[in-house]
């Protein structure tokens, strides 16, 4: 069993109440803070390693570093709960039963970076989420938590909690302050970044749900202690949503130390796959990453075991390797079509393209369109190589990253599957009535169970 | 259409969550709240009277609404039945979903039933991968979606509504 930090108390009965989450050492990690000088805060958060939980994995303590202090100007605190890359539903997970977790983050946290106005984004469809976490809030002030001179410390500080209305792009972090801004959810041009320029043009810190709840851990274990968890630079426990074709889909707290394979098929986790059915691919960190065939996933091009850490899955480049990424793990049997399943990502990426620039905005519709025809027996073969120039031409010309993330799964998945495309191509009519199989792609692994 | 003074009460609330001279912030909650009231979709009138609260022009509230796929710019049935069609949930059969409720309710995506009840939309990755296939339905999800339980969810919609008329 590795250790758990996140959902070590998500067993309890009731938790989601003030008063269990209290008896249960729920806040301690708030009167620690509260003695502590701020800075004192980021350099415990520094020496943690903690690397951001959203996707990008940009480390936190470092983030927090760079925010500006100018005299006399109000500094923000910006949760990120726009949890909407395919695959990942981790957040929700703790915003759902846990939600003092996050709360007791986001006053450590505020009072860390100063903020006295903290707000959360989440997305718009997670409506009855909000209900819980304005609950979560209501016993925290009550409890004198949140509000004015918390713990008489002379700090005030409160929560509040904004809907979103259905965009992805809101989840890259100056989208989402356009958005909380009561604008479209154009992302910004970077420089300046948000820790100059951010919520009102003020200094902002923006930080995911899973990130800011790790923050609790982190307080009341030391950061020393939190980095001697994991392995090299993944260090602490990370939430793995997983979903597709297993026996127990759902949320998984793991200590990065386990191999891929033992994730997938030990029954601590996914269980295996339904129906004795073998595994033909994979994509380890929500639809943005790319994916992986079955031998490049349990192993990397070196022969070495891959394992669940930022550097194992990334180990190759994109070439043979992929991404740590949400941690929205999504896993097809051999009966799946990676055709029809790289189709349905691009239109997911063309419905969500913001419109701003053209290499996403029309590139992404091209791509669908183009998946369409192959997916459906009109395809060409030259398709396929326009397919690729398309995403080359998207993936680093656009403001934000959803350019990139829209292109990279349709690359990784002609990169390992061009045949599969090929077939599709070539057999338009056999394509309609069944997919592509195993046995044609890769040699079919003999998986043993670590 | 109208705020009630219960709503129009919430809606104060809301413009305080932010700092003196930054209500614009209030768009998004409030245009929930509007949409809410006007039965579930936002006329031009609904959006023009959220404009008027928060001081600003019509234009930039317009913009706004039509950015957000959650904004039904149109009437909707009493109940919207929203599918999500992403990979994930393509792997786990939500296409089988989708043809289901077509047949079933004798419309296409995007249509109204012709007496008012339901209307179906297909919708991008709502978060809930791990329990596939699914849909929204108002602020609820409806989740291991089978042929079985959609029978279920679409007789409970049709007894609710006789009960209430």
């Amino acid at each position: 069993m590795g250790r758990k930090l996140l959902l070590d108390k998500a067993h309890i009965e009731g938790i989601r109440n003030y008063d269990v989450y209290r008896r249960n050492g729920g806040y301690a990690a708030v009167e620690k803070a509260f003695k502590m000088a701020p800075a004192d805060i980021v350099e415990e958060v520094k020496k943690s390693g903690l690397r951001g939980r959203g996707g990008a994995g940009f480390p936190t303590g470092m983030k927090w570093s760079f925010l500006a202090k100018p005299e006399g100007v109000a500094r923000y605190l910006v949760c990120n709960a726009d949890e909407s890359e395919p695959g990942t539903f981790k957040d929700r997970y703790l915003m759902e039963f846990i939600p003092h977790l996050l709360i007791e983050g986001l006053i450590v946290s505020s009072f860390a970076l100063g903020s006295n106005r903290t707000y959360i984004y989440i997305r718009g469809e997670y409506a009855w989420i909000v209900d819980i976490l304005e609950q979560a809030i209501a016993e925290a002030n009550q409890a004198g938590f949140l509000g004015k001179n918390i713990l008489g410390t002379g700090f005030d500080c409160q929560i509040y909690v904004q809907r979103g209305a259905g965009a992805y792009i809101c989840g890259e972090e100056t989208a989402l302050l356009e958005s909380l801004e009561g604008k479209r959810g154009n992302p910004r041009i970077k420089p300046p970044f948000p820790a100059v320029k951010g919520l009102y043009d003020c200094p902002t810190v923006v930080n995911n749900v899973e990130t800011l709840a790790a923050i609790v851990p982190i307080l009341n274990i030391g950061g020393e202690e939190y980095a001697k968890i994991g392995v090299g630079r993944s260090t602490g426990t990370k939430l793995i949503s997983a979903c597709g074709n297993i026996n127990k889909p759902g949320i998984y707290e793991i200590d990065m130390t386990i191999s891929v394979e033992e994730f997938i098929y030990s029954d601590e986790y996914c269980g295996g796959i339904p129906n004795g059915k073998k595994l033909k691919a994979c994509i380890p960190g929500g639809s943005s990453v790319p994916i992986l065939p079955a031998n490049l996933l349990l192993k990397t091009v070196k022969g070495e075991k891959r394992m669940m850490t930022y550097e194992s899955l990334a180990d190759g480049g994109f070439a043979t390797g992929s991404m740590m990424g949400s941690g929205g793990f999504i896993v097809l049997d051999e009966d799946q079509c990676v055709v029809r399943h790289t189709m349905t990502l691009a239109r997911f990426y063309r419905h969500e393209s913001c419109g701003q620039c053209s290499p996403c905005r029309e590139g992404t519709g091209w791509m669908e369109k183009i998946l369409h025809n192959i997916e459906y027996g009109k395809g060409k073969m030259s398709d396929i190589d326009l397919l690729w120039d398309i995403q080359s031409k998207i993936e680093g010309n656009t403001i934000c990253p959803l350019g990139d993330a829209a292109a990279w799964p349709v690359a990784a998945a002609i990169r390992h599957f061009r045949d599969e495309f090929e077939w599709h191509v070539l057999n338009p009519e056999e394509a309609q009535k069944r997919n592509f199989g195993l046995a044609h792609y890769a040699d079919p692994l003999e998986v043993s169970v670590a | 259409m109208k705020f009630s003074e219960e709503k129009l009460k919430k809606v104060q609330e809301i413009i305080e969550r932010y700092p003196e001279g930054k209500q614009k912030s209030a768009l998004l909650p409030l245009l929930h709240l509007a949409q809410e009231e006007n039965g579930g979709w936002l006329s031009v009138e609904a959006m023009d009277l959220v404009a008027g609260l928060l001081q600003l022009k019509p234009i930039e509230v317009y913009e706004v609404a039509t950015f957000y796929s959650m904004y039904n710019l149109k009437p909707v049935g009493k109940y919207l039945f929203e599918v999500c069609q992403t990979g994930p949930c393509m792997l786990k059969g939500s296409d089988e979903i989708i043809n289901y409720i077509k047949k079933k309710l004798d419309i296409g995506v995007g249509e109204t039933t012709s007496d008012g009840m339901f209307t179906l939309k297909t919708v991008e990755c709502l978060g809930a991968c791990g329990y596939a296939p699914m849909m929204q339905m108002g602020k609820y999800y409806k989740e291991h979606l089978t042929p079985e339980k959609v029978d279920q969810i679409i007789d409970e919609c049709r007894r609710t509504a006789a009960q209430n008329n």
